[in-house]
């Protein structure tokens, strides 16, 4: 693995050296290294590109890192990758993909993640976007994620996606059975004439089920943005959902939450609020000593803390 | 030593909200005082760079700021605590707080300087400066970041609005602690009889003038006999109804 590569690696997983636990590493299209555990085996898929990761039963306080890195310019990329998580299982799992392109064709990711959890099993997904290089080429990642959760299942997802990316629609959809709980917590950052389209899907079938999917994102210059957020109540259940987005520039932002109560139980909530930084914010700073720039950053960091 | 030279300021519609002030601000602790919608809080935002006046001069130890940034101003010394605290999604007070030190502050720094304002500190030097705190906990971090930065002259906008009775008893103590401790000047917009009562010195602005300006021993036996007139009515009226 070269600099470039280490680079990359270290934006979208932290990881200087090879991590504990499980893991398995894509470099530019290929299988780059892989390691199993006891309780957490990772299998090449025969029938298509990708791998399925299967977490035996009961497995607690283990992680999983399955970063992807592309650092050779004109590479497009398509992984199936399939998570079962058995009954009453407790993991982390940490993806990501990093791009490097200095070259002038496209290079794209396109990873299509689907989660099996089990019964009580109970997961965090954490995945990073990152995109860097001095060509003229794009970077596009398109990443689909499909959910099931299982009676009393939960998974927390974590998706950040800072700058570097210039073109990304990002489906995701999901389905909680009883008792279920999925939370979805987005962090988007575009610049540039970049444009970044997330579209979330919850069914919430199962009774006692609840979804939280919140976004939170700063578009600058002349980006677009957009947040579909579409949630189906179908039994006694409590869904949440939250847009909060700063503009900048000449960026535009679109939110279109959908909430769709089919039972009487059902107790659904969205809110959606856009808007430039508050003067009074970036005033109040500068009487702290901070330029407007620096005011105007600290603010945009600390809000997609 | 702060000094304003002539200072007027009119909004559009030329109405003056300030005709001419002139005052030097070279006591510990100077507090300013006088009714609603008299000037006070401009003329807060007018040293601060906030506003910037029609006419006059300002000048800070001799040196002509009239022109100078809310940052420069901010950088030469002058702090200032917004009478409504702005709220910011993501930033936590240990954020906040290390900004106006501008350097970066331990914890242990931190939850020395919120004590000081009367906040259980462990409770608060992680939590967001957002919507989830109460108007009287934001003022506390207000002055808590004037304290961090301990520069020469500080602005306070009102400080006991928002505060409830109990822990206005505490915040005469900060202040009169800052008052101890502190090396440069206070300057205080207040109503509060207590507050006055610390005061070097008083100036009493209505109309956009500077009316009365002297020591407390002089200024503040006159305001508080002239019971029923505009200066007493102004000082029981704590809560003002229309900010600046």
């Amino acid at each position: 693995m070269d600099m470039i590569q280490k680079n990359l690696l270290e934006e979208v997983a932290g990881l200087h050296e090879v991590p504990a636990g499980a893991y398995n590493i894509r470099a530019n299209g290929a299988l780059d290294s892989r390691q199993t555990t006891a309780n957490i085996n990772i299998v090449t898929k025969q029938d298509k590109p990708g791998i399925d990761i299967i977490i035996a039963p009961g497995t607690k306080r283990e992680s999983v890192h399955i970063p992807v890195i592309i650092s050779q310019t004109g590479i497009k990329d398509l992984v199936y990758n399939d998570f079962v998580v058995g009954e009453d299982a407790d993991v982390t799992i940490i993806a990501g993909c990093g791009i490097h392109n200095c070259g002038d064709q496209d290079s794209a990711h396109d990873g299509i993640h689907s989660f099996h959890l089990a019964k009580n099993a109970k997961v965090r997904y954490v995945e990073k976007h990152y995109g860097d290089g001095d060509g003229n080429g794009h970077n596009v990642m398109n990443p689909t994620t499909i959910i099931e959760l299982a009676e009393g299942a939960s998974l927390e997802m974590e998706t950040v996606q800072i700058k570097g990316i210039d073109s990304t629609v990002r489906v995701t959809k999901a389905k909680l059975a009883q008792d279920a709980n999925l939370v979805i917590k987005e962090k988007i950052m575009t610049h540039g004439t970049q444009s970044a389209v997330t579209d979330f899907t919850v069914d919430m079938d199962g009774a006692g089920s609840s979804a939280n999917v919140m976004s939170r994102s700063v578009a600058k210059e002349n980006s677009h943005q957009k947040f579909v957020s579409i949630i189906n109540g179908n039994n006694r259940c409590a869904g949440h959902t939250e847009c909060d987005a700063i503009i900048m520039d000449q960026a535009t932002v679109t939110a279109l939450p959908e909430l769709t109560a089919n039972h009487v139980d059902a107790n659904l909530i969205h809110e959606a609020a856009i808007g430039k930084i508050a003067g009074e914010q970036i005033v109040k700073l500068m009487t702290l000593g901070l330029t407007e720039k620096e005011a105007e950053e600290q603010i945009v960091n600390g809000f997609l803390k | 030593m702060l000094e304003l030279k002539n200072i007027q300021y009119d909004v559009e519609g030329n109405k003056e909200i300030l005709k001419d002030i002139s005052l030097k601000i070279e006591d510990r602790f100077v507090a300013v005082t006088g009714p609603n919608g008299g000037g006070k809080s401009t003329l807060a935002k007018i040293i601060a760079g906030i506003v910037k006046p029609t006419a006059g001069k300002i000048l800070l130890d001799g040196q002509d700021i009239t022109e100078a940034s809310i940052t420069e101003r901010a950088k030469m010394g002058i702090s200032y605590a917004f009478q409504q605290p702005v709220r910011f999604k993501g930033l936590t007070v240990k954020d906040l707080l290390t900004m106006a030190a501008g350097k970066n502050t331990s914890v242990q720094e931190a939850c020395n300087i919120l004590s000081e304002v009367g906040l259980c500190a462990r409770d608060y030097v992680n939590r967001e400066v957002n919507g989830s705190l109460s108007g009287g906990e934001l003022k506390r971090i207000e002055i808590a970041m004037i304290i961090a930065r301990g520069t020469k002259i500080s602005i306070f906008d009102e400080p006991e609005a928002g505060i409830d009775l109990w822990s206005f008893n505490s915040l005469i103590n900060v202040f009169e602690k800052m008052y101890r401790e502190m090396g440069g000047s206070i300057l205080i917009i207040s109503h509060q009889e207590r507050i006055l009562n610390i005061a070097d010195k008083i100036i009493l602005i209505a109309g956009g003038r500077v009316e009365k300006s002297g020591s407390k021993e002089e200024i503040l036996p006159e305001l508080l006999s002239t019971t029923g007139s505009g200066a007493c009515n102004m000082l029981l009226s704590k809560n003002e109804g229309t900010r600046n």
